[in-house]
């Protein structure tokens, strides 16, 4: 053919240099896990010496203890598996509202999220515990509300409000390409979100996603404020009938080095998945 | 002016198969179409050329109702686009359209992308859908390229599955706006080579360029726009040696 790409006037293409954004992960690494420890030891040690000859030692006493407080722990992980996964049913829903072609929608949404985003946590806690019934009636049989339930609630409304956003920033972040694409496909809109934007928003979302639970779970010591007996409530309850002062700042570290040995794997991941879909 | 509902079934194959008429287009205070009028026959392959800014892309998303009209009349097969109670979809499936940022998906394989459309928005049955697809790689030369995702494909690659995506709707009329502009110069000619021979096989095109060696060789009518009118037209023989507007002789002189 006579077309010459040299002789003619071609546009060189352009390409974005690589954004290096910084990691949305918990800024947490091993060496802080390291840190831990080693307070967790110097305390026990120092303890130990105020203690005096005697007193049972205290590693001992927190492993006496350990099984109660995974128990506790146990169900710190539930509300945050509860919340996380109601949260997210209706973040996405909210979040999808937040794009809906219907103006009042899209600012019904909109106000939902940003009041439950921007409210304190522990405000919409108590909310919570107080708004909410002790029990509700299900056609004859009556179904106990406990408070750790209502309690996962409260943590859920932040949640949601948090995903929501999140699934408006990735629609929003998915080129307009994709969508002129697939008008010009003769995709409808509905389609168009189900099999060309919200699969690749999927991708995005993930890592921020995983870093959302990360802060949940660390939220969810705030449920004893309001009586729920979860981990912190314990630690309090076990430190009282110990009646020991040298034990308080042990037994909380061993709390943190709970919560941290949880998080940092997921840290971990939410920085390798981050780096993964990076390179793509 | 009211729109005109014409139905469909008063175009035959001596009427263009796309007929715009007095068309414009404002973006706020901005006129972008200022009152073109253009036929497609049936086959036909046009090209549109000109400066930046002359509306040449506006006008070919036009076509296909991705952007609206203020005033005018575009007719595809007889059926008015500029009217409210327009069938989007069914114009678009009708009307294939390949873009400079080919807009593959991502997140799908090139036979996926080429079978996608068909198979959801035509309720095509997959396995039919799939032999074409294949078929349609083999002739955009891609057979073995079939499980790659676009991220794995050059650009000139990556247009080539948009153009066979678009085909896989069996359009009556392919449009490409500046397809080769975003390219690497290398890979240009073998997205013009399938836009050829589709021209060739008789595909209806309107194509927007500035590949002015493929415009003269491939087209038979060539429009100069500029400023949101159509400045002359013409078969590309007397176009690029006998043209008459002061201001495509400059736009000529500048490219060639």
């Amino acid at each position: 053919m006579s077309t010459s790409p040299a002789d003619l006037a071609v546009l060189k293409p352009f390409r974005l240099p690589a954004a290096s954004r910084a990691s949305t992960a918990l800024p947490i690494n091993a060496y802080h896990g390291v840190m831990l420890v080693a307070a967790l030891m110097l305390s026990a040690g120092v303890g130990e010496a105020q203690a005096g000859a005697g007193a049972p030692s205290i590693i001992a006493t927190i492993v006496k203890w350990t099984p109660l407080l995974a128990q506790g722990f146990a169900l710190n992980i539930a509300m945050s598996f509860l919340a996380m996964a109601l949260g997210t049913v209706f973040g996405v829903a909210l979040g999808l509202g937040q794009i809906s072609l219907r103006s009042p929608i899209r600012a019904g949404a909109w106000a939902v999220t940003q009041f439950f985003r921007n409210s304190p946590w522990l405000v919409l806690l108590f909310y919570c515990m107080l708004l909410l019934p002790f029990e509700v009636r299900i056609g004859n049989s009556i179904v106990p509300l406990p408070g750790w339930v209502k309690a996962t609630v409260g943590l859920a409304l932040p949640v949601m409000a948090n995903v929501s956003e999140l699934v408006r920033g990735a629609v929003q972040s998915i080129p307009f390409g994709q969508w002129e694409a697939s008008e010009a496909l003769a995709f409808t809109r509905s389609q168009t979100l189900r099999m060309v934007i919200l699969p690749q928003c999927v991708k995005r979302m993930t890592p921020p996603w995983m870093n959302l639970y990360a802060i949940l779970t660390v939220a969810t010591p705030l449920t004893s404020v309001v009586g729920v007996s979860e981990a912190m409530t314990l630690t309090g309850d076990i430190l009282s009938s110990e009646g020991r002062n040298e034990l308080l700042v042990p037994m909380y570290l061993y709390l943190l080095l709970w919560f941290f040995a949880y998080c940092y794997p997921i840290a971990l991941a939410t920085t390798a998945l981050e780096q993964r879909f990076q390179v793509r | 002016m009211a729109p005109l509902v014409t139905p469909i079934l008063t175009w035959t194959p001596d009427q263009p198969l796309i007929r715009m008429r007095d068309v414009h287009k404002t973006f706020g205070q901005r006129t972008i179409l200022n009152g073109i009028s253009l036929d497609v026959m049936k086959g036909e392959v046009i090209c549109i050329i000109g400066p930046s800014g002359a509306g040449k892309s506006t006008l070919l998303r036009c076509i296909n109702a991705l952007e609206p009209i203020a005033r005018g009349s575009i007719l595809v097969a007889g059926q008015e686009v500029h009217d409210d109670k327009l069938d989007k979809l069914a114009l678009r499936r009708k009307v294939g359209m390949v873009f400079q940022q080919y807009n593959l998906f991502p997140h799908k394989t090139a036979l996926e992308n080429i079978m996608m459309a068909p198979i959801h928005v035509l309720k095509r049955d997959r396995a039919e859908v799939e032999a074409r697809a294949r078929a349609l790689m083999r002739k955009v030369r891609l057979d073995g390229k079939e499980d790659f995702y676009p991220g794995e494909l050059s650009g000139g690659q990556q247009q080539r599955v948009a153009i066979a995506r678009s085909l896989a709707m069996q359009p009556d009329v392919m449009l490409f706006d500046e397809v080769t502009a975003a390219l690497d110069p290398e890979t240009v000619k073998e997205v013009l080579v399938a836009i050829r021979e589709l021209a060739q096989d008789g595909m209806t095109c309107v194509i927007v360029t500035h590949e002015m060696g493929f415009a003269r060789e491939v087209a038979h009518q060539i429009y100069f726009t500029d400023r949101g009118v159509v400045v002359e037209h013409g078969p590309p023989a007397e176009f690029f040696t006998q043209c008459r507007d002061e201001r495509t002789r400059q736009f000529l002189n500048q490219i060639l």
